[in-house]
């Protein structure tokens, strides 16, 4: 019969896979604008350091002057290279913004998770706590615990973690309780596959797609967050280069030195831009916009 | 052409006469591929006349259906061809026009009337908004012409109704109501895509009652899409087959059911489980023990009970059909057995051995020894993982690391008739048939005694569905004792040794196939039987056409 005829013959080229997230994010336009202006952003935080005319912290010329010999965009209050700190100033930004992120998003994926699977006291318990803390404006939790503990840079990413963790923690929730419900979770209870195992695989693999669309937003709310905490002047501490504390010291002299503060805003705003586009392609991707008929 | 042939036997509907549709030569395609979705596609239907459009999934038959209504799904788009209905062009007119004809030249009747139903309206804003082109000053109030298409569809018209939501009907009251929305303009064509796959048998014969008489009265063409043969041999005049995008044969429904002309025609009709078999032969009770042995079994979920003093036995190489409607308990049954509900009491004896509730409570042995296999395919399967990953890692978990874990899945996947080269792919990579196939070998690689099968063919087309059963009769052969647990009557006539039916969380009636079905003792038996369209095939039974090598791909 037929079903023989499958068996034994030659099988049929297997159809096409679908492409998968990252590929159908990149046939969006948005994210290959996203990925040139994250990636510029990127390229001079990483390589800024090495290309910098002076040291960061060295004097170049007179104080808050927009032509100083030799420099590219002037000097700072302190009449410091405003484009060599520029350069370096990006850099403990960045790594900062994507430690945390991914910290964030690791802990509340594995919260979410235990959450959303188990479906007993264990849920109740993160999920109470969670919103607990959410309740809790998150710039001024961290304003109160780093005034009391000092701005340190370990504790400025765990506080940006913690805050990342509990909004990722809800979405990683929701996205569980969508794949707990269908039949391979069941398959795998009923042959008495291990509870953690089946977390890790048969549910992770499954939610990877709403964890990097949080993942891309987390990043740029660190950013976000990392700036505002320097500028607050609970961030990193001068001397040290850092594009939010750039734009405190540089906002009282705005006028007479405005790029000391119009680089650093530029370079955050195009990269939370570049980072919110390819996020875009990524969500879009993953919930089929666009997609048409292949095949 | 087709309806023309018979025009003159369907009274009412022949004084009004004329052809209501004609379609010539459609072409649809889909963007970005270009990848024809239907192509060459004509049909005539006169009014009054009902075509039914069969094939099976991605056969491009609700395309087709869609199409009719000047509506494309997204990324798709007539590409070639002509619709009319009633003389008037469908094709090429803005969306502003094509709005305008909706409801009142052409209206549809989707699958799921849950989801068609807006839950957030009252019956009456939704009946009334399907009269958007309702002339009041010619005829009559909206409201009156409201209440006069729900006595048609055999639905109370007062206010009290009209003021529930969609929430507060029954599925064949909602379905009635989506006819009744689709009636209520007097439509030259209606579209109807599966409207009863979503029903049990008794609320499916009221609903294709309704939508015959109403085709008939008002005269309307009805295009009725449907994959279930028994269903259109029922109801329609004329069908057309659809495989592949193209309609491969259309005819009067008695002359493509007698005399089908398209291999693929027959092959769709063999597939066609039959309502009376003569019954199997009779297995003489063996003296051995049953492999599980159910006593005074209730269950349910949290107060509600939904099963009560269930008292099953299954034995070694037999198959034993729970048959039920939808909320009889069938599967809160079935999933007891597997260990996945666990709010149950009364005895559940496995091979001698007390069952515990979870499965995770249960020994090693047990969890390998008792299988299960999922109602929908296209869940059961974790998308993320190859079929070699999908059938090794529960047999690593169940029956330890093997030597050759390449043999193993090579095994499972030919017991399960499937190619060796299939355990690459992953499971968007197969057809739901396909699909199905694997889940049955995830099961048996570790050659468990009981397969425990929920509803395992109802996500299915017909002629995969023959081909699963097949399947399951040869495994069955093979000494495994099989739990089939289905809605559809027919099917137990086709696989099982012994019946039992359930009714309302109660086993109503229990024993040989072939004496329940031609003596049903208990009402609810006689009931199901008399409301499942009965198919009689008249084709030879042996045929070379059935071995045409798309039957498993598809």
């Amino acid at each position: 019969m037929s079903t023989a005829d499958t068996a034994s013959g030659a099988a049929p080229a297997a159809p096409v896979r679908r492409p998968g997230l990252l590929r159908t994010a990149w046939r969006f336009h948005r994210t290959k604008i996203g990925v040139v202006l994250a990636g510029a952003v990127l390229l001079v935080a990483a390589a800024g350091p090495f290309l910098s005319p002076f040291s960061p912290t060295e004097g170049a010329g007179m104080p808050n002057s927009a032509s100083a010999a030799g420099t590219l965009f002037g000097t700072d209050e302190v009449g410091r290279d405003v484009f060599s700190r520029f350069l370096h100033g990006g850099y403990t930004l960045v790594t900062i913004a994507v430690a945390s992120a991914l910290a964030g998003v690791a802990a509340g994926a594995v919260f979410g998770i235990v959450a959303g699977y188990l479906r007993n006291w264990a849920d109740e318990l993160i999920m109470r706590t969670n919103d607990m803390l959410l309740a809790f404006p998150q710039l001024v939790l961290a304003l109160l615990l780093l005034s009391i503990l000092g701005p340190k840079v370990w504790l400025i990413v765990a506080i940006i973690a913690l805050s990342h963790a509990n909004r990722v923690a809800r979405v990683t929730r929701e996205a569980t309780l969508k794949v707990v419900e269908q039949d391979f979770v069941k398959s795998a209870e009923a042959i008495g596959v291990p509870r953690w195992r089946i977390m890790a695989a048969e549910i992770l693999p499954n939610i990877t797609s709403p964890l990097l669309v949080e993942l891309g937003l987390r990043i740029t709310y660190s950013v976000g967050t990392i700036a505002t905490l320097s500028f607050l002047g609970m961030g990193l501490q001068p001397p040290q280069a850092d594009w939010g504390l750039m734009i405190n010291e540089g906002r009282t002299a705005i006028t007479i030195q405005p790029w000391a503060v119009v680089l650093p805003v530029t370079a955050v705003a195009v990269l939370t831009i570049g980072a919110n586009l390819i996020t875009d392609g990524l969500s879009r991707a993953s919930i089929g916009i666009d997609r048409g008929v292949e095949k | 052409m087709t309806g023309s042939e018979e025009n003159a036997d369907t009274g009412a509907a022949a004084g009004r006469g004329g052809t209501a549709l004609r379609v010539d030569d459609l072409a649809v395609v889909g963007h970005p591929s270009e990848v024809e979705i239907i192509s060459g596609v004509s049909l005539t239907l006169e009014r009054g006349h009902i075509l039914g459009l069969v094939g099976e999934s991605g056969s491009g038959k609700t395309t087709l259906g869609l199409s009719l209504l000047a509506h494309c799904k997204r990324a798709t788009e007539v590409s070639h061809g002509t619709i009319e209905v009633s003389g008037n062009a469908l094709t090429g007119l803005g969306e502003k026009e094509v709005r305008r004809l909706r409801g009142r030249a052409v209206a549809y009747i989707p699958q799921s009337p849950a989801s068609a139903l807006n839950p957030a309206l009252r019956l009456r804003t939704q009946l009334t908004e399907a009269l958007h082109e309702w002339d009041e000053q010619e005829r009559g109030p909206r409201a009156d012409r409201v209440r006069e298409v729900l006595r048609e569809v055999a639905l109370p018209d007062d206010d009290a109704f009209l003021a529930r939501y969609p929430h507060q009907l029954s599925g064949g009251q909602q379905q009635r109501v989506a006819i009744a929305m689709a009636f209520a303009g007097y439509p030259d064509v209606i579209v109807m895509d599966e409207p009863t796959t979503g029903l049990d048998v008794t609320t499916q014969a009221h609903v294709l009652q309704t939508i015959r008489s109403m085709t008939r009265d008002y005269g309307t063409a009805g295009v009725y899409i449907s994959h279930d043969m028994a269903v259109v041999a029922d109801l329609a005049d004329d069908i057309a087959v659809m495989y592949k995008g193209e309609v491969v044969e259309r005819g009067a429904a008695a002359r493509v059911l007698a005399e089908p002309e398209h291999p693929y025609t027959r092959r769709l009709l063999r597939a066609v489980p039959l309502l009376r078999t003569e019954g199997h032969p009779e297995p003489e009770e063996l003296p051995e023990a049953p492999v599980l042995e159910l006593s005074g079994v209730q269950a349910g979920y949290g107060r509600t009970i939904v099963l009560r003093d269930i008292d099953l036995e299954v034995r070694r190489g037999e198959c034993v059909a729970l048959l039920g409607e939808s909320g009889s308990g069938k599967t809160t049954l079935s999933r007891s057995v597997a260990g996945l509900h666990t709010q149950f009491s009364g005895g559940m004896v496995f091979d001698g051995e007390v069952l515990a509730r979870s499965s995770y409570r249960r020994t090693p042995e047990q969890r390998r020894r008792v299988q299960y296999i999922f109602q929908n395919p296209y869940e059961a399967l974790n998308p993320r993982k190859r079929v070699r990953e999908l059938i090794l890692a529960p047999y690593t978990h169940l029956a330890g690391k093997p030597k050759d874990p390449d043999a193993v899945v090579a095994r499972a996947l030919e017991r399960a008739a499937l190619p060796a080269s299939y355990a690459a792919r992953y499971p968007e990579q197969l057809s739901g048939g396909e699909r199905q196939r694997v889940s049955i070998a995830r099961a048996i690689s570790t050659s468990p005694d009981l397969l425990i099968c929920d509803e395992i063919t109802s996500a299915l087309d017909v002629s995969v569905q023959a081909e699963i059963v097949e399947l399951l009769r040869n495994l069955q052969d093979g000494g495994m004792a099989l739990l089939f647990v289905t809605h559809n009557i027919a099917l137990v006539s086709n696989i099982a040794q012994k019946v039992a039916v359930l009714n309302k969380g109660e086993i109503v009636e229990h024993g040989h196939v072939g004496e329940v079905m031609a003596r049903p003792r208990h009402g609810y038996t006689r009931a199901l039987i008399a409301d499942t369209p009965d198919f009689e095939l008249s084709l030879p039974p042996s045929d070379a056409d059935l071995q045409a090598p798309e039957a498993a791909g598809q």
